[in-house]
Parts: structure tokens; sequence; C-alpha cells
């Protein structure tokens, strides 16, 4: 387990900042403590400071998994998010779409969201941008995924590469 | 084209136009078949049954004197025409219920059993309906065998014609219980070859039977020893052939009813345990078992809670989920998945999380609200342990054997995200469904380890609480895995138990017994099996310092305190069980510990020179005050290891027994009566209330392990006894001086010990009998003459006549009346 090199960091803060554009901030100073990112077999977990402590008594070769995996380094170092991300993407996220019921199921089990499909979008939402997807706000708790490619305003339909994750009752922004 | 044959139509009778038509074929059948016995129809008026007793009395010879011969006769019949089977046992009833119960079915080839004998081919095969149904609609024609010796009582009107028609099916209970057996005689003739021979007895007791026995069931009779060898191994008869389930579920149902009243139903030569062993065999074979496990649970169960528990074994529990706090709540979870179409129900009143599935349209572990984390699929009885172990929130939790991660993902909800668990397993591929489970159900509080739990304080120790969910022999869980039945044997139970036992002292280790808020550990198995259980515990109890307390369920079985030649300390009634049959959950065993020392107890022939100041250090100021005897008490110990004197070995098995608190005062009392420590004298002086109090505390309980010791006294140790019963409080100075003057004998000699001991002198008459069992104690440590001797010599052996003592006695002796190492 070892702190992110600077280049590991700032592929990773890219990556995150299409999601969550400059809020990356916060994650990293959060009212309930320090956080901060540790990578260990190629994966970034996302811990406080006070798990690090006592993981640091682990040797490295028995510790699996601590706090949230963030998501993993590629052989060629990309970084690919995962999902389990999501949860701390949600409430920063800037760009964020709705889609109805109907369309819901489909969409978590793995198809691609028709333009009627959508319930709500955030004002201007440009083409490949990076969105957080939710169940209708009326609905609480339920689904919602990472966009990992873009929605188009003009496009016909929304690509999704994985599914699922909580709803959170945002702030509703009109349909543009 | 003949007649057709309508059961359900009645003849018409009397004068009129309806009863001149032509009859049904019924009607023609009722010319042959017999009046006999007919009139115990409900139909009947009073009249009627007037004339049909009248009837009876001049047909009852015939039918009685044949009724005997054709017994035999109609045996032979059976396998042609038998019906055996309880469905069509069930169809002959109502076929004949509907023909007016006024002659036995017809199609049965009755007709050729009439045409032999007439009377007799009725009754006999009344008799042969009930010795297949003991249903008593069947036969009325059948009136004539059983009413035979009561008619003449019976033929009053006052009994109803349901009354009759019980005690004709008792009787024909009877005979079916012979006729059965002869029916498995026969059986078993056919498959094994087996001789005839237990066909005449079966046939004389259905004689028996029949004559005497009316009113009372056919004994169940066991097959002899050779016949039931056979029949349990069919391989290797010849003619070997699957046995028959129902048979032995019968015999299975027969010798249980036996066994439960054998006094009175037991069959004369045969012993209880070869019923047993009879029902052990049948068991192994209707529920598929290996007859290791079997005799362990016929040794955990009575007979009917066996049959239960075998059953509600075959069944699957219900499923079950734990609503996930963190990120949903459990009504709006119900809600969510009834509108999914799943028909689900809280689990009761002792869970705020948990829901039943009984059933639903989608798969449950599919939904979009279960990949959202939501829910977890958990075993009812797998939430319990977690409830038990209560975690606080902001505490340090060790999970030690945690996949699939249901538990620990409990904790994490209940610390809602705080603090830190680490959740720990040997398993590595099991470890990947922890990481995704906590992943999904949204736990961040959490690290995942891969190590072997016996290493856990070394890594890291220091947790506030514990849970350790041993690796077991699963033999609570057969429903989830049937092949635990048969592949179970003893070394695979001894196997498990070391294991647990092991990694039990570790987790035992890894607690921080000072934590304000923790110090205590859970210990659950998914197994019933007794060596699992609480033979660890009681391990436990002894290896460390650690004690049983309350779960905090309320429901579930207590844990045994003694089980056949074993015997528990009384603190394990406070363990739960739970078993599939009872509470509807995986069986499963859980036992709360509270640790109340950090110091390890050493044992005594061991390392005498281990425990170090520190840990005495340590233990002194636990703000415990509780178990501030038992810490002090755990100084003794441990100047008492320090002696370099030679030590009894029965003292030192005193010290190793770790139990609960009083155990340990006992040692402690031991340790400090005879110990001659030279360093930790100054610290028992210094520390004069604990001594104290850790001698109040020992006299009761030095008393059981008195017995063990040696019957020579010290006139020192008497005093230090005598001291204690005295005044509690006046000891406090005395017994520094008497322990010191103890110490003093073997080492140095302070010079406040002599005051004391002056002291101690004078006041030793007041009390003989403690000082006897002290000095017992002390004897091989002090062979100082001292001033007491001639009193120490005339002490008898620990026969203290103090009740508090004796009593505690009693109860010390049985807790450690073990063996140390079991």
């Amino acid at each position: 387990m070892r702190p992110l090199t600077e280049e590991e960091t700032r592929v990773m803060f890219e990556k995150i900042a299409k999601y969550i554009g400059e809020n990356l901030q916060l994650l990293v100073d959060r009212p309930d403590g320090t956080y901060c990112f540790r990578l260990h077999n190629d994966r970034v977990y996302y811990v406080s400071e006070k798990i690090l402590k006592l993981a640091a008594n682990i040797s490295g070769d028995k510790l699996v998994s601590l706090g949230t995996c963030f998501g993993k380094f590629t052989k060629t170092h990309k970084f690919r998010l995962h999902i389990t991300a999501l949860d701390y993407l949600a409430p920063y996220a800037k760009y964020k779409v709705w889609i109805k019921p109907g369309a819901e199921q489909s969409f978590l089990y793995g198809n691609h969201v028709l333009k009627s499909g959508l319930g709500r979008i955030t004002e201007n939402t440009s083409q490949y941008q990076g969105v957080v997807v939710y169940s209708m706000a009326d609905i609480p708790l339920l689904y919602s995924a990472i966009i990992i490619y873009c929605i188009g305003s003009e496009a016909k339909d929304i690509q999704l590469p994985v599914a699922g994750s909580p709803d959170h009752s945002m702030d509703t922004q009109q349909r543009s | 084209m003949g007649r057709k044959l309508d059961p359900t139509k009645k003849e018409k009778r009397g004068p009129g136009r309806k009863a001149r038509k032509q009859k049904g074929a019924e009607t023609e059948l009722a010319r042959f078949l017999p009046t006999a016995g007919d009139e115990n129809s409900k139909r009947l008026s009073s009249r009627a049954r007037k004339r049909a007793a009248k009837r009876r009395l001049g047909s009852a010879e015939a039918p009685e004197t044949s009724r005997c011969p054709s017994a035999n006769p109609l045996t032979r019949k059976l396998p042609k025409g038998a019906v055996r089977t309880p469905g069509k046992k069930g169809a002959q009833s109502l076929f004949n219920a509907a023909q007016g119960k006024k002659r036995p079915a017809p199609a049965h080839g009755s007709d050729e059993e009439e045409e032999e004998c007439e009377e007799d081919g009725v009754v006999n095969q009344g008799e042969l309906w009930g010795s297949e149904d003991s249903d008593a609609d069947m036969k009325d024609d059948y009136g004539a065998d059983s009413n035979s010796e009561d008619d003449d009582d019976r033929e009053s009107e006052e009994l109803l014609p349901i009354e009759r028609a019980a005690r004709k099916q008792k009787a024909q209970e009877a005979v079916a219980g012979a006729l059965w057996s002869e029916e498995e005689t026969d059986e078993e003739e056919e498959e094994e070859e087996m001789s005839p021979e237990p066909g005449p007895e079966k046939g004389d007791e259905t004689d028996g039977g029949l004559q005497i026995n009316v009113e009372v069931e056919e004994p169940f009779v066991l097959s002899p020893a050779g016949e039931m060898e056979q029949d349990i191994l069919p391989v290797q008869a010849p003619h070997a052939q699957a046995p028959d389930l129902q048979r032995i579920h019968k015999r299975i149902q027969d010798i249980v009813g036996v066994l439960r009243d054998f006094g009175t139903q037991r069959e004369e030569g045969r012993s209880r345990a070869e019923y047993l062993h009879r029902l052990q065999r049948d068991l192994a074979t209707y529920y598929s078992y290996g007859d290791f496990l079997l005799g362990k649970l016929m040794d955990l169960f009575p007979l009917s809670e066996l049959v239960e528990f075998l059953e509600a074994n075959e069944v699957p529990r219900p499923i079950t989920l734990r609503t996930n706090t963190l990120k949903t709540r459990r009504r709006d979870l119900a809600q969510a998945l009834i509108n999914r179409g799943v028909n689900l129900d809280p689990l009761g009143k002792w869970s705020k999380t948990g829901l039943v599935v009984y059933d639903s349209s989608v798969p449950i572990g599919a939904t979009p609200e279960y990949l959202a984390g939501h829910y977890m699929l958990q075993g009812a009885s797998s939430m319990l342990p977690v409830m038990a172990l209560a975690p606080q929130e902001h505490e340090r939790i060790l999970d030690m054997c945690c996949a699939p991660g249901g538990k620990t993902s409990y904790i994490a909800q209940l610390m809602k995200n705080t603090g830190v668990i680490l959740a720990n397993d040997a398993n590595a591929e099991r470890l990947k469904s922890v990481v995704g489970n906590l992943h999904r159900l949204g736990v961040t509080n959490t690290i995942v380890s891969h190590y072997d739990g016996r290493q856990f304080p070394k890594v890291v120790g220091g947790f506030d609480r514990v849970l350790l969910d041993a690796p077991c022999s699963g033999t609570g869980v057969i429903s989830k895995d049937p092949a635990v039945k048969t592949n179970k044997d003893e070394k695979d139970i001894l196997r498990c138990a070391h294991l647990q036992k092991e990694l039990l002292l570790s987790a035992i280790d890894s607690v921080n017994a000072t934590s304000k808020t923790g110090g205590y550990l859970v210990y659950c198995t998914c197994s019933i099996m007794v060596e699992e259980n609480e033979w660890v515990v009681d391990y436990a109890l002894k290896k460390r310092n650690v004690r049983l307390v309350p779960t905090g369920l309320d429901f579930g079985q207590e844990g045994f305190t003694r089980f056949r030649e074993r015997r528990f300390h009384p603190t394990l009634r406070s363990t739960r069980r739970f078993y599939p049959h009872t509470h509807n959950m995986d069986g499963f065993f859980i036992a709360k510990f509270k640790k109340f020392s950090n110091s390890v107890p050493q044992s005594q022939t061991g390392n005498s020179a281990t425990c170090t100041p520190a840990s005495l250090g340590q233990v002194t100021p636990q703000p415990e005050s509780s178990s501030q005897p038992a810490k002090k008490a755990k100084v003794a110990v441990k100047t008492k290891q320090q002696l370099q004197k030679r030590q009894h070995p029965e003292k030192a098995s005193f010290e190793k027994q770790n139990g609960n608190g009083i155990s340990k005062e006992a040692r402690s009392d031991l340790s400090t009566v005879s110990s001659v420590t030279k360093a930790q004298v100054s610290s028992m002086l210094q520390d004069s209330l604990p001594p104290k109090k850790a001698k109040v505390i020992r006299e009761p309980k030095v008393t059981g392990k008195l017995k063990r010791q040696s019957p020579k006294l010290q006139s020192s140790k008497k005093v230090a006894f005598q001291k204690q019963n005295a005044a509690v409080k006046g000891m406090v100075t005395e017994t520094p001086a008497v322990l010191s003057f103890s110490k003093t004998q073997a080492t140095q000699k302070p010079e406040n010990c002599v005051q004391p001991f002056g002291k101690t002198q004078g006041a030793e008459k007041v009390k003989q009998q403690l000082p006897e069992q002290l000095s017992k104690k002390t004897a091989f440590q002090k062979q100082n003459g001292t001033p007491k001797g001639p009193k120490t010599l005339t002490m008898s052996p620990l026969g203290s006549s103090w009740s508090p003592p004796a009593k505690r006695r009693k109860s010390q002796s049985r807790g450690s009346s073990q063996p140390l190492l079991s």
C-alpha cells in the first residue's frame, strides 16, 4: 500500500473531474476527517486516516481491500473508475440525468437508454459529457449509474457501460 | 351388459312404488353378502338395530369359528389382492363407506373369498381391510369378530354407532398390527429368503391379540436380530432390494412409540439397546445419515425431538434478508420489494432489520435493490451473533472469519460506518465475496485481510470487540448442505474442535480488556455438536482470563452445563443454542465472553517467570472494580508463578483453571496462601486491600481445590485463612503479613511480618476449618516448622462443615473435575 505518485494522481483526478468537476477537493477534505487515496495492487482505495493507521500494520500481501475502492489502474496506466466510487461521486456530480422507470430496468441490465426514456436532464450537458444517472427523483432509494460515455443533447441514445447505485433526491433541474 | 353398480344408490325399502322397481346391482350383491355386521351403520333406526342384534346373535357362531383358521390362509392371499398402500386403502375405505358399509368392496376379489366361505370370507376380508387400513368405516360386517366377545355388552342401544365403530376399529388395529408384522415377515421372506420362523410366532400373537387385547394396539414387535441385520444390509442378500422406506418409516414411529412408554410396551426379552440400535439404523437409512452423526444426534436430542430435527433438516429454512440501514429503511425496502412482487414479512420482534421472504416472482438476489446494496441475503441465525456483540460506534472490531461478509456488514451498519473493522478470512477465494459485498453495501470503514486467524494478536491486536464465527462441521446447516450427513466423522469433529480452540484463544488475546467500551468477544458456530460448542467455550474459560456473560438474546435454548460424562462450567447456561426444528433457523451456537484481564495465565509447570511486572502493573490499575479481586488474584497468581520453589502439581492445575472470576479467585487463594514470592511480597504488602479481597473471595472457593491437595497443613496458612474468616477488614493488615510470613519462610523476613504473625497466632483458634483447607494447599510449600505445627497436624483433612464453602466446593469440584486440557 502506498500513496499515489504524482502521475497517477493526475491521471485519476482527470478522470474523476469528468464527473464532478472541480469538486475534487471536497473528497479529500471532509468534515469528518481527512481522507486519502492509496494504491494497493493497482487499485486505488479511498480511506480515512483512521483506517489507514490500522491498515498500516497489515502486510502488503495479506491486505485485500481498504475502505472503498475507487478504481484501478490498468496495465497501461490508465485509470478506470469503478461503480463502487458512485457513492462519492453522486453528491458532487455536475451533470445529472434522470431516467423514467420504464427505461430504468433495461438500463440496469446493460442496455442503452433512448432519449424517450429520459425523464430529466441537467442543462447544458454537452455531448460526451460524463453524467451521473438517477432514477426519477420522486422515487427514493432507487438506482442510478455512472455514464462513462456521454450523452448528446441531440443524440438518440445514452451509452451506459455499467449499472447500479443509489439514488439521491438531488436538486432537480429543468429539462432543457 | 350387466347391471350398473352404483355405490351411491340407496335401495328403497318399504311399501311403495319405488320399492317395487327393479333394483340395481348393489341389491343383487346384498344377497350374497352376509347381513351380519351391517347394522352398525349410522342410518339404522333403533328398531333396525334391535333387529340387527337379533340377527347377529344368530349368526355369531359361524363367523367366529372361522375367524382364526382363516387368519393364516388369509395372509397367503394378502400378497395377491392385498391393498397395501395408504392411497389404495383410502380409496377402499371411501368406497366401502359409500356402499353404506354394508359390504366390503366387492371389486377386490371378494367374490372368490365369498365363494370359498361366505361368512368366513367376509370376516376375513374384513380383517384384511382392517389390517390394511384401520379405518373402521370400511368394515361393518366384520362386526362379528370383534364384537363376538363384546356383543353381549355392546348390543345395548345406548352405544352410538360411532362408538361401536370405534371399538371395532381398535380391534381391527390390534389385528392389523399382528397381520402387518406378518406381512413384514412375508416381505422379508421374499426379499431376503428368511425362514418363515417368525411367521408362526406372529401368528400366535395375532391370535392372542385378537382374543385378549382387543382394546390395546398390538405391541410393536421387534424382528429378531438376524432379520434386522439382513434387512439393514440388503446388498448382502441374493435378492437385494431397496429398503422399503414406508415400512422403515412406520417402524421408526413404532419404535419411538415403544420407547416412549418402554415399561409397558416393550417386547419381552428385548432390551432397550436393541430397540435403540434398530431405531438408529432405521433413521440412518430413512434420512440418509451416516452412523456416526446419527449416533451423536441421538445423544443430543430426546427421541421425539430427534425425529423432528431430522425432518427439519430435510426442508430448507425460509429465505431471510437483512435491510442495509446505511442505505435504506426496512419499511421502504419492504415496500419496494413488494412492488416488485416479493411476498415478505418482518422477521420477528427480535430483529429490526430482518425480513423473511415467503415467495417471490423475481429472483431475490438480482433485484435492483439488491444490486444497489439495500439489503443482504442472510440467514436469520447469522444475525444473532452480531446482535449479541452489540458493536458501538467508533470502536475497533475484528471479525476473524468474515466470509462471505454478512456479519461484517451488519457490524458496519450498526456502527454507522464509524470506527474501524478488520475483516479477516483465511480463504482467499471467499474473500472476494467479502470485498464485493462490502462494496455493494456501502461499507467504508473496513479493512479486509487475508490472515490465518491464529496469527492474530501478533499482527495487530487491541481490539474493542472481536467476533469469531469459527469454521465448524456444519451440522446445524444440514438443510443447506446434505453432504454433511455422511461425510462427517469423529476425526472431522475433533479437528474442527482443535482449530476452534486455537482460534478462540487467539481471538481472546486480540481483545483489549481495558477497552473503555468493549472487551467483549462473541464466539459462534453453525454447529450443534457439543464438542465444538460447549467444550471449546469451557476450554477457553480455563485457559484465559475471560468469563461468560449473557448474550442479550432472550430466546433460544441454553447451552449445556453437562453432557454425558462431561461437566462444563455453570456459566455456560448463558450461551445459546438454536435449532432448525424449534426456531426455524439454522442450527447455531452463540457464546459471549468478557475479558477482564489482559494478562495470560501461564501454566505452572512451564514458565514461572513469564509474567512480567508490566503485566502485573497492567492488572493492578484496572479500572474495573468488580474484577479487582480477580485481578489481585491474578497478581497473586503471578507471584506464585514467579516462585521458584517446587510447586505442588495439583496446585499448578488449579492455577491453570482460569475459568470465571470465581475460579480465579480460588486460584488466587491458593496462590496467595501458598505463594512465597520475593519480589511480589512488597507489592502484596502494599496492596493490602486487594489481597484482602482476594482472600475473602478465596475462602469459599478454596475448598474445592483444596480437596485435591495433600492434607498437610501449615500453621501460617491456617492463620491466614482464619484471618479471612474472621473479619474481612481486619485482615487487611494481617493478610499481607501472613503472606509475607510465608514468604519469609521462603526467602526473606520483613520485619512487619512478625507482629502480624503473632496476631494471627492468637486468632488461630477461631477457626480451624479454613486453616485446614488452606494448609492443605500450602502444605507442600512451607515445610518450616511453625508454632502452629501441632494444630496443623491435628487438622483433619478437608472436612469442613462450613456450609458455604461446602456448597461452593461441590460446584467447584464439579466445575473443576474436568481434566485441564480436555
